[in-house]
């Protein structure tokens, strides 16, 4: 165990002084990471949501013209202030990609397990720092080449997030298809790459790094949430490796993985054949579902801390939430074909996938009722974060239940290639997920920056948002029943939607109003780092080890040694107790009178021998959840 | 307090073992992936089965032995008998090199059968390119592993890796003998497939 020595954190910290660069760039300290992700998400997520409001004017006003989209796109892409159609069809292509992976899995992921993991669950960093910090930089370089994509002569990939072949696996297609959607497949596989060393990582820390005590049964739900996450994205991201490794073999050698029977107006007929679009459908969508998770998971551990924190009470159902988050984490493998209904299976399997998808309902509903039933009868202190924690719930619900009307294949074939969907999981998966975010931030910002960020501006921040989230998405779900189709550019020749014009101009509107309020949220997010109040080493009486290190931050977290863990993280007004929380490092009386006895009493059983250090992999596993009580 | 005597993870495994573990995990998820949309895709039909080339045999054979090999260096290093770990990793990055020697002739010699990777024209020959993509991307990670072990061997050489020190050795090991086992299992994958 020599290895097993720290990393000289003495109480004096003799630590060798750190260069700017060391410190804030190529850093290996898991809190200064989980800032770049944040704010690299932050910037991400700007975009994406400016790219939005670009195709939400061209929806609402197609007729209009806007000069400020020509001086952001040019003349080529906006002539006259218009939107040229191809352009719009790559602005929704970019945009859901930023959103899903750069902002909601990298900015959402990436910033609370790395701040939270270390910090939680007691240990002084991640299992490997290294591969930490070479997570972040592959995920800034993915950043980088995706966003590149924007300047290239052709356009960038304009063939939908989910980048289906033929459209992405012939060069020709379209202008999108090209150079574009060859940086959009390398900026991915990049990305994979972060998200393998981060997961890694991640899932490392958390079965060996815990501190003493800190048995898997007491871990907080963010962490277990994080945890589970991680597992999702190790498992499931490898597998879309496979397929755009196959991809990139049909675009680039000519091989007919994906391919078959073409007729391309420009190159004539193709002589790709025998190859199968809809095999990359299902190897997309093993991946794709799982990442829903792997963006709704955190927002929902997130959610569980700051409700049970800012209610009082212990959170409603601890083993339930742990079982629903295991339950959901396994179910999200076995419903991909959920997303391929219209594309074609035999009925007894999209019967099976029927089946399964509806299943998901009951551990999302034992979590949405855990919150209410935590909420009920609480003392609620309705902290910015807390309302961004009660607004997920919100979405969740109503986002949730639409999810069922699409859980049946019947009804999905009507409604799936209308605004339906697109209201759908941008409540559910979107606007609850960042709402999830935005608490996060909001709740650990002290921790992040040693300062509160501002109150007022947070609730108008909130506010705003939460109403033009509701704006935007709730009426799509009317629109899609009426069945507009999604991924037109415009409705103009099709007059049997044109009653729906003023409500895509509500719409738009809302979305403006959303931007607007995001503005709200930078600049408090960015004046709160440097003339915010200064925070407590406690500010929110939290019961989780985070709260018990110093305000200033220090490299190694603890300025002594790591605490240990004597209970759960959620005693909140326990009436044996006279304050209304006690941390996971108080320890109880009657503790430490049976420690008490032990130092002096018998001499320790073989059970208590410490096991040499080969020892099976089943060994390992009973281990872990062995209660690691002191 | 001596923070430095502090242990710093709980679990019985290295946390960077541990890692690899997971990392391996991940790999096999990749080559599931693969193998699944292999038999997608010949379940759809209109699929050309065929024998694989016999020199796939002789890269299952070098691969075996490649693991004794590489056990012989790790248990050397645990000996710390030195000269039998730098025997043991010349002798493992050999055979890894002969396997990729003998998986570069067996798809020339697909390729004399009129199997390629590319096969216009030929719809059902796209088995072929299944064969040399799962193969190809296997041989990757048999690349890396040779880089590992190259890296391995500079450090025997710099008196880094002995009987104190087998963290690094260990992990080589580990990830040679998993590239080495799942080439068996896509080899027989592959040998049964067209009965399948």
């Amino acid at each position: 165990m020599s290895t097993a020595v720290a990393h000289a954190h003495t109480d004096d910290h003799h630590h060798h002084e750190e260069s700017f660069i060391s410190k804030y760039i190529f850093s290996m300290d898991h809190k200064m990471i989980s800032k770049q992700f944040l704010i690299t998400g932050i910037i991400m997520g700007l975009i994406g949501m400016g790219m939005s409001i670009a195709f939400r004017l061209q929806l609402a006003y197609p007729d209009t013209s806007f000069p400020i989209l020509e001086w952001l796109f040019g003349s080529k892409w906006a002539p006259d202030g218009k939107l040229d159609a191809g352009y719009y069809m790559a602005l929704v292509t970019m945009h859901g990609t930023i959103m899903v992976f750069y902002v909601l899995t990298a900015g959402l992921s990436g910033t609370f397990a790395n701040l939270l993991l270390p910090l939680q669950i007691g240990a002084r960093d991640m299992a490997s720092p290294f591969m930490n910090m070479l997570s972040y930089w592959f995920f800034f370089l993915s950043s980088v080449v995706l966003l590149s994509s924007l300047f290239v002569e052709t356009g960038p990939a304009s063939g939908g997030w989910t980048i289906y072949p033929p459209l992405s696996a012939l060069p020709k297609a379209m202008p999108g298809s090209g150079m574009g959607m060859t940086l959009w497949l390398v900026a991915i596989i990049l990305f994979i790459a972060s998200s393998l060393l981060g997961g890694i990582n991640y899932i490392s820390t958390v079965l060996n790094m815990r501190t003493k005590g800190m048995s898997m049964t007491r871990l907080p739900l963010t962490v277990w949430a994080l945890f589970l996450t991680a597992v999702l994205g190790l498992l499931s991201f490898p597998v879309l490796l496979g397929g755009g490794l196959l991809l990139m073999f049909d675009r680039g050698f000519g091989t007919s993985f994906y391919l078959s029977d073409i007729y391309l107006g420009s190159a004539g007929a193709l002589e790709h054949t025998g190859g199968s679009p809809v095999l990359f459908q299902h190897l997309f969508w093993f991946l794709g579902h799982p990442e829903v998770y792997i963006i709704i998971m955190p927002a929902l551990g997130i959610t569980s801390e700051i409700i049970a924190v800012n209610s009082r009470k212990p959170i409603f159902g601890y083993t339930a939430m742990v079982i629903s988050l295991l339950g959901i984490a396994f179910l999200s493998f076995i419903v991909w074909g959920h997303h391929m209904f219209i594309t074609g299976m035999n009925p007894l399997l999209g019967a099976v996938f029927l089946v399964t998808t509806l299943i998901i309902a009951v551990p999302s509903a034992v979590k949405t009722f855990n919150y209410l039933a935590t909420l009920w009868r609480g003392n609620i202190r309705f902290t910015n974060a807390m309302m961004f924690a009660i607004g997920l719930v919100s979405f969740f619900i109503s986002g949730g239940l639409t999810g069922i009307f699409l859980g049946n294949a019947t009804l999905d074939i009507q409604l799936h290639d209308t605004y339906f969907v697109v209201g759908h999981f941008h409540i559910v998966m979107g606007c609850a997920a960042i709402f999830g975010m935005l608490a996060g931030i909001y709740h650990w910002f002290p921790k992040m920056f040693g300062r509160l960020m501002n109150k007022p501006l947070g609730y108008i921040h909130f506010w705003l948002t939460f109403a033009s989230a509701y704006l935007v998405f709730f009426p799509m779900h009317f629109i899609g029943l009426a069945g507009v189709p999604r991924r037109y550019y415009a409705f103009t020749l099709l007059p049997e939607y044109g009653q729906w014009a003023d409500v895509n101009v509500l719409m738009t509107l809302a979305a403006i109003l959303g931007g607007i309020a995001q503005l709200v949220f930078i600049y408090n997010f960015f004046s709160s780092i440097f003339i915010g109040k200064k925070s407590t080493e406690n500010p929110w009486e939290a019961n989780t080890l985070e709260w018990t290190t110093p305000v200033e931050r220090i490299h190694g977290n603890w300025p002594g040694a790591i605490p240990t863990v004597y209970r759960w993280a959620y005693d909140y007004s326990n009436p044996a107790y006279d304050e209304d929380f006690k941390m996971q490092n108080v320890p109880d009386e009657s503790h430490v009178v049976e420690l008490f006895e032990t130092n002096t009493g018998t001499a320790p059983s073989t059970k208590d021998k410490p096991e040499t250090e080969t020892v099976s992999f089943f060994t390992l596993i009973r281990n872990w959840f062995k209660p690691r009580t002191v | 307090m001596n923070m430095a005597q502090e242990v710093e993870y709980t679990g019985r495994v290295h946390p960077k073992k541990f890692s690899l573990w997971l990392l391996l995990l991940g790999i096999l998820m990749l080559f599931s992936g693969l193998t699944s949309a292999y038999i997608v895709r010949k379940g759809d039909g209109n699929w050309y089965d065929f024998e694989l080339p016999t020199l796939f045999l002789y890269s299952t054979i070098i691969v075996l032995v490649s693991s004794i090999t590489m056990l012989y260096a790790y248990r050397s290093a645990k000996k710390d008998e030195l000269g039998g770990v730098k025997i043991g990793l010349i002798l493992t990055i050999l055979l890894g090199l002969g396997f990729g020697y003998t998986q570069y002739l067996g798809w020339v010699e697909l390729s004399d059968n009129g199997l390629h990777f590319v096969n216009p024209k030929y719809g059902d020959r796209v088995s072929a390119s299944f064969l040399i993509a799962i193969a190809a991307i296997h041989l990757a990670h048999i690349i890396g592993g040779i880089i590992y072990l190259s890296v391995i061997l500079g450090k025997t050489f710099n008196l880094q890796v002995h009987k104190k020190n087998t963290l690094q050795i260990s992990m080589c090991n580990t990830y040679w003998h998993f590239v080495g086992l799942l080439w068996v299992y896509l080899y027989l994958f592959l040998y049964f497939a067209p009965d399948f």
